[in-house]
């Protein structure tokens, strides 16, 4: 629905008034504490914040930081494994819920219900199943496979893999309902065209659906790459970033330099990287969307 | 995208003969909502289980003396450190919490919708752009010179503290989610009440609050939902008096000391995550309504 132009809507002092509010959040919050964060990133600052500029040096000890490194040696296989798992699982769910299956509903809600859960009460389920002593390894045990070996939560080399298990399962709902959606809106007229063709139906889901997916691909993709970079809680509540550092990730380094490190200005460096870390990935998918809107509008 | 786009497939024709495709399609989807359910069937099968049954370590293993015993401890008598009053204080610092939230953020959301979507006011299209972005920007990078100015105005640690981060954290999603809706409604009806005199805020809360019912359920689930399930932002800006479900949550599970109770901890995973599941379940579709609002965020 086209907007009338801003000329042509009514002025009113009232109107300022009330996006207030609003301003002083963009002002003070949104552009304020960003750009004072990235003021401290280049300071010495430790508990309390110190005006003095250090120019990268921050920077330089947060990349010789080990602590730091493998964190993000974490965030990467953890955020590769979880968006590719995500978004092959939720397209599937969605595919094969679109071939007119009973029961359409509850596997619906079934697929869905744990994206209503909290990350903390998702990290704290699996914890438990994952348990080595009297979760799954042990039920499967004592159903007799004495030798069936489970433990990742436990071991150094496979707890992230642990993470990525919990954090599938509470948001390959949400790729699941954001791609159904946009499957609903395919033309089934092209499945007519292709089937008097002799295409089968999974050449068709691929090779024409597929295609027309983009654009929900690219909302889902954000979606969860923009969670990718937060991801803490689950971690939290799951493993502590243990055993050792071994599921250690940025978001939970820079808590802990926060506020219980007291690294004020190496924190807020490992911060500025995040921030960055976004705009590279946002940056693209809002250049590509307002590409199509202009098309849109020409067409 | 619309939720509309979700819905019950047409009947454009009849469902496919029964086939070994079909099959497979049928044991997949079935296999896939096993594992998506196994988790709450394990959650409240281990809630319901003695100590005893849960040493046995058959996690999957039904009830054999269910018991409601754990639930009522992980109400009333759970531990976090020194203070055993159960998941209860939690659960009622969260209500104090998410209602007042959920009503500041949702109010101004409408408000700021109605005012860039009817009136001029030149300087509010950039700052609308900033706010979109704003919604992406993660909270680490916004949480120190938050604190110290919260700290600075003796809100840091309080309830209207966390109210308002709660508040001003929503306000992206809540605005987007108010303008998209009030540009689908048509301009005529805006100057007609301009013509019987209305003004600013007349025209807001007499005709435009009333007639956004349906956009404001969407909210409120959007709402209740991200901030009941809010970790980190309570964690750091509620204060010890006021921690919310999920943080008590956390320290009853993973501080404690001596034998862990995982019946207790089950049932407390269960009562913190109670009111988002009802939502979801009671509101289905507006749910999703949501997700689809908070997809096009941005």
């Amino acid at each position: 629905m086209a907007r009338p132009k801003a000329a042509r809507r009514p002025r009113a002092a009232a109107a300022q008034i009330a996006l207030l509010p609003m301003a002083l959040t963009v002002l003070g919050v949104y552009i304020g504490t960003v750009l004072w964060s990235i003021r401290i990133s280049f300071s010495s600052s430790r508990i309390f914040p110190k005006n003095d500029f250090v120019g990268l040096a921050q920077y330089e000890r947060l990349f010789q930081t080990e602590r730091w490194i493998v964190s993000l040696n974490h965030i990467v296989i953890f955020g590769v494994l979880f968006i590719a798992a995500c978004l092959v699982l939720g397209f599937v769910l969605a595919v094969f819920l679109d071939q007119r299956v009973r029961g359409e509903n509850a596997l619906r809600t079934a697929f869905l219900y744990p994206y209503a859960m909290s990350f903390v009460a998702t990290g704290l389920v699996w914890q438990w199943m994952l348990n080595p002593g009297l979760g799954i390894q042990a039920a499967v045990r004592n159903l007799g496979f004495p030798d069936f070996q489970f433990d990742w939560i436990v071991s150094q080399d496979m707890v992230i893999y642990t993470l990525v298990i919990a954090a599938v399962w509470q948001a390959s709902g949400l790729v699941m309902a954001v791609l159904l959606a946009a499957l609903r809106g395919v033309d089934e007229s092209l499945w007519n065209a292709a089937r008097i063709d002799g295409v089968p139906r999974w050449r068709y889901y691929l090779s024409v659906v597929l295609p027309q997916l983009g654009p929900a691909f690219g909302t889902a993709f954000v979606l969860l790459a923009v969670g990718v970079v937060k991801v803490y809680d689950v971690v939290v509540a799951m493993t502590q970033g243990g055993p050792g550092n071994a599921s250690e990730v940025p978001a939970k380094f820079i808590m802990d330099n926060l506020f219980t490190r007291a690294n004020v200005g190496l924190a807020s460096a490992a911060s500025t990287v995040m921030l960055l870390t976004v705009l590279a990935l946002l940056l693209p998918w809002w250049y590509g969307r307002s590409v199509q809107a202009r098309r849109a509008a020409h067409a | 995208m619309s939720a509309s786009a979700i819905k019950a497939p047409n009947r454009r024709s009849a469902r496919p003969r029964f086939s070994p495709a079909r099959l497979g399609v049928y044991a997949l989807l079935v296999s896939a909502a096993v594992f998506f359910l196994l988790p709450l069937y394990v959650m409240v099968t281990t809630s319901l289980k003695p100590m005893d049954e849960i040493r046995l370590g058959q996690l999957f293993a039904f009830p054999l003396h269910p018991t409601f015993a754990p639930w009522i401890e992980a109400w009333s008598t759970a531990c976090t450190g020194l203070e055993c009053r159960g998941i209860q204080v939690g659960f009622w610092n969260s209500v104090k919490i998410a209602v007042p939230s959920t009503i500041a953020s949702i109010f101004l959301g409408a408000l700021n919708g109605y005012a860039l979507s009817f009136w001029r006011v030149k300087w509010a299209a950039p700052l609308f752009g900033v706010l979109m972005f704003g919604a992406f920007v993660p909270y680490q990078v916004m949480m120190y010179p938050l604190v110290r100015t919260l700290a600075t105005v003796g809100l840091f640690g309080t309830l209207p503290g966390i109210v308002l981060i709660h508040t001003v954290f929503g306000m992206p999603v809540m605005t987007l989610l108010f303008r998209n809706y009030y540009a689908s409604v048509p301009v005529e009806l805006f100057k007609a009440a301009r013509i019987d005199g209305g003004g600013f805020w007349r025209i807001f809360l007499q005709l435009m609050l009333p007639m956004s019912l349906p956009i404001i359920a969407v909210a409120v689930i959007m709402q209740m939902t991200n901030i009941w399930n809010d970790f980190l932002l309570g964690l750091v800006f509620a204060g010890r008096e006021n921690l919310p479900m999920t943080v008590q949550l956390n320290n009853v599970i993973n501080t404690t000391t001596g034998e862990r109770l995982y019946n207790v901890n089950m049932a407390s995973t269960i009562l913190t995550s109670l009111l988002p599941l009802t939502v979801y379940l009671i509101s289905g579709r507006w749910f999703v309504r949501g997700i689809a609002a908070g997809a096009v965020k941005g």
